[in-house]
């Protein structure tokens, strides 16, 4: 009995699915296209994006350029062993978390301020010009920026001068050769390259604020602080939270450019991040098999961290980023 | 209406924001002063917001080596087609994945989406670069970069906002995906495409890291960025440079003599202004693409 009615579902299944199949097709057919459209980009995804993480193998290999994959030899976590034995990638470790989380903590709350502050600006002339210069670093290259930092900084830079004119300082201090200083320069130089942008953000999210709540605030004697307090910052606090989950997200996503820039001999201990490390293993002392296991650890954290942060924006009812 | 709470507020704020113009800019108009004064004396500083001893000197020194030119030629070259060409090829894949009855929407946009999340790292990446014989090439500025994931989510949401009857009555008329994406799509979407292309365009021009990575012993493929990085890192973090030239430069007495202090001010400058000159009249296409990708 069982048995029968098993092999009567199987026969129907075999239908459904030769039918299913012929629908497929035939839509194929249909949609040839739209697969026109895709599929050669699909082909170019496949090779620029997904293949090169097949070259992870060598993180596990002493990787020679010059034989075949099968004459590689296969040396296990010795790379990711002697990485975190190693003083210096430790180190490495520590400013990449050290730099993140200073971009992290100085970008949001300069971006959020400085969105509070463009909103209350009343002249629209005034404001959109604002706008307009804070947007300005964005648009440069951190080559540029990278030069617009030092020259600041320079001995004879504009810092020095002022520090000396206040009499704050009184010999004037090479700022990019000292490395306790880097984190706070990068911060800062991030913020200025960046603030303007990521305010649009926060603003786009205040205009969509009920401008009738800041009436009934004024009528009921809020003061301005208090209509900012208790208005604009409330309004904006579902996206300050997906940002923000989204960027720790993104925490060992420190960027390379103005660390490798900017970096010198005599700030390399709080310069250098897990990229710059790569960088320098990799393309300058040849040792392929070290900067891909420093690279493979980065982003399999950073694809943890990623989902993680999104699954938790999306328990928070915010919406993710797919 | 106004209080004098208001009155102060106001004046505190825009204080604030003139102060932040200063901060924005300063750095800037510094380097366009010392890029036009006399490299000579520049070196004994002083040079805020004008140039003490104006000079076009910097400039033709510049402008005089024939790597320049072929550095402004690259440059614009990676910008024009990888714009043209990215754009091209952005808009078609957003399309395709736009539409409700495609049945690989699903699978292709996951596909791409993915690529946000991870990437193979540098040296892979650098690997498959040098296998696909693409090392000392144009095409290196051009094709590992060809779609990005972010531009591609902004225009499908965009032609997903288009109203679907067009569509309709579009396929009713016989037409099929090719004319009806270049015919109907193409023209409606302008303002989409001007934010995608601008986005690529300056990504392009600002690149130098891929110049570095593969191209590096290839004069005639550098770019104006790279360039710059060049001077950028052969200048030391000490003005000692600066005064050796420049005592050298009184001693022999030559008033047409250059010090890296000027010709990286000037470097600077020449890289960044086609920049500086374009972004003013497109910000309202940039703001349009920042927010409607972050919506998504």
């Amino acid at each position: 009995m069982a048995s029968e009615s098993n092999s009567v579902s199987s026969t129907l299944n075999k239908e459904k699915q030769e039918k299913a199949m012929k629908v497929f097709f035939r839509k194929c057919k249909e949609q040839q296209a739209l697969l026109w459209m895709t599929v050669p980009f699909v082909i170019w995804v496949f090779v620029f994006k997904y293949l090169p993480v097949w070259g992870w193998t060598m993180a596990f290999q002493d990787y020679k350029p010059a034989i075949s994959f099968s004459e590689q030899e296969w040396v296990g976590f010795k790379h990711f062993l002697f990485l975190f034995t190693d003083e210096r990638f430790l180190g490495v470790l520590r400013n990449t978390l050290a730099q993140s989380l200073i971009n992290l903590v100085l970008g949001f709350i300069t971006a959020i301020t400085l969105a509070v502050l463009i909103n209350e600006l009343s002249n629209m002339k005034f404001k959109r010009t604002v706008q307009t210069i804070s947007y300005l670093p964005h648009f440069l290259s951190w080559v540029v920026a990278a030069a617009l930092v030092s020259s600041v900084l320079s001995i004879d830079g504009i810092v020095n001068d002022i520090l000396m004119g206040l009499g704050l300082i009184d010999k004037e201090i090479l700022w990019l050769g000292v490395g306790e200083y880097f984190w706070g320069i990068l911060g800062a130089s991030e913020v200025w390259k960046n603030v303007g942008w990521n305010a649009i953000i926060y603003l786009a999210a205040i205009s969509m604020i009920d401008q009738e709540q800041y009436e009934a605030a004024k009528i009921d004697g809020a003061s301005r602080i208090q209509r900012i307090i208790h208005i604009t910052i409330p309004g904006m606090k579902s996206v300050i939270v997906v940002l923000l989950i989204m960027n720790i997200g993104y925490i060992l996503e420190a960027g390379f450019e103005p660390q490798y820039l900017l970096g010198n001999g005599q700030n390399v201990e709080y310069s250098e991040n897990i990229d710059v490390f790569v960088i320098k293993y990799g393309i300058s002392m040849f040792n392929f098999s070290l900067a891909t296991a420093a690279g493979m650890f980065k982003t399999v954290i950073s694809i943890v961290f990623l989902f993680a942060a999104n699954s938790l924006s999306k328990k928070l009812g915010q919406g993710g980023l797919y | 209406m106004r209080t004098k709470e208001d009155k102060i507020f106001d004046t505190v704020n825009i204080v604030f924001m003139v102060i932040l113009c200063v901060f924005m800019l300063y750095p800037f108009l510094n380097q366009i002063a010392i890029s036009l004064n006399d490299a000579t004396d520049s070196v004994k500083g002083g040079i805020y917001l004008w140039p003490r001893e104006f000079t076009w000197n910097n400039y033709e020194h510049v402008f005089e080596k024939a790597a320049i030119w072929q550095a402004i030629l690259t440059s614009v070259l990676r910008t024009v087609i990888g714009a043209g060409v990215g754009l091209l090829c952005t808009a078609m894949v957003a399309y395709a994945i736009a539409q409700p009855k495609f049945i690989f929407k699903k699978s292709v946009t996951i596909i791409f989406i993915m690529t946000m999340y991870f990437n193979g790292g540098l040296i892979p990446t650098f690997l498959l670069m040098r296998d696909l014989h693409l090392i000392g090439s144009f095409w290196v500025y051009i094709l590992p970069t060809l779609i990005s994931a972010f531009n591609l989510i902004i225009m499908r949401s965009f032609i997903e906002g288009l109203p679907n009857s067009i569509f309709e009555s579009a396929r009713i008329d016989g037409a099929g995906d090719f004319r009806i994406f270049f015919k109907i799509v193409l023209p409606l979407s302008l303002p989409v495409l001007a934010t995608v292309a601008l986005f690529v365009a300056v990504y392009q021009w600002n690149q130098w890291f891929d110049v570095f990575l593969y191209n590096s012993s290839n004069p005639n493929l550098t770019t104006l960025q790279y360039e710059l990085m060049k001077i950028l890192q052969n200048s030391s973090t000490t003005s000692s440079g600066d005064m050796a030239s420049a005592f050298a430069n009184s001693a022999s007495g030559d008033s047409n003599m250059v010090t890296p202090k000027s010709i990286q001010a000037t470097m600077t400058i020449v890289a960044s202004v086609p920049i500086i000159m374009v972004y003013p009249f497109l910000q309202k296409y940039f703001v349009k693409g920042m927010t409607l990708g972050a919506v998504k």
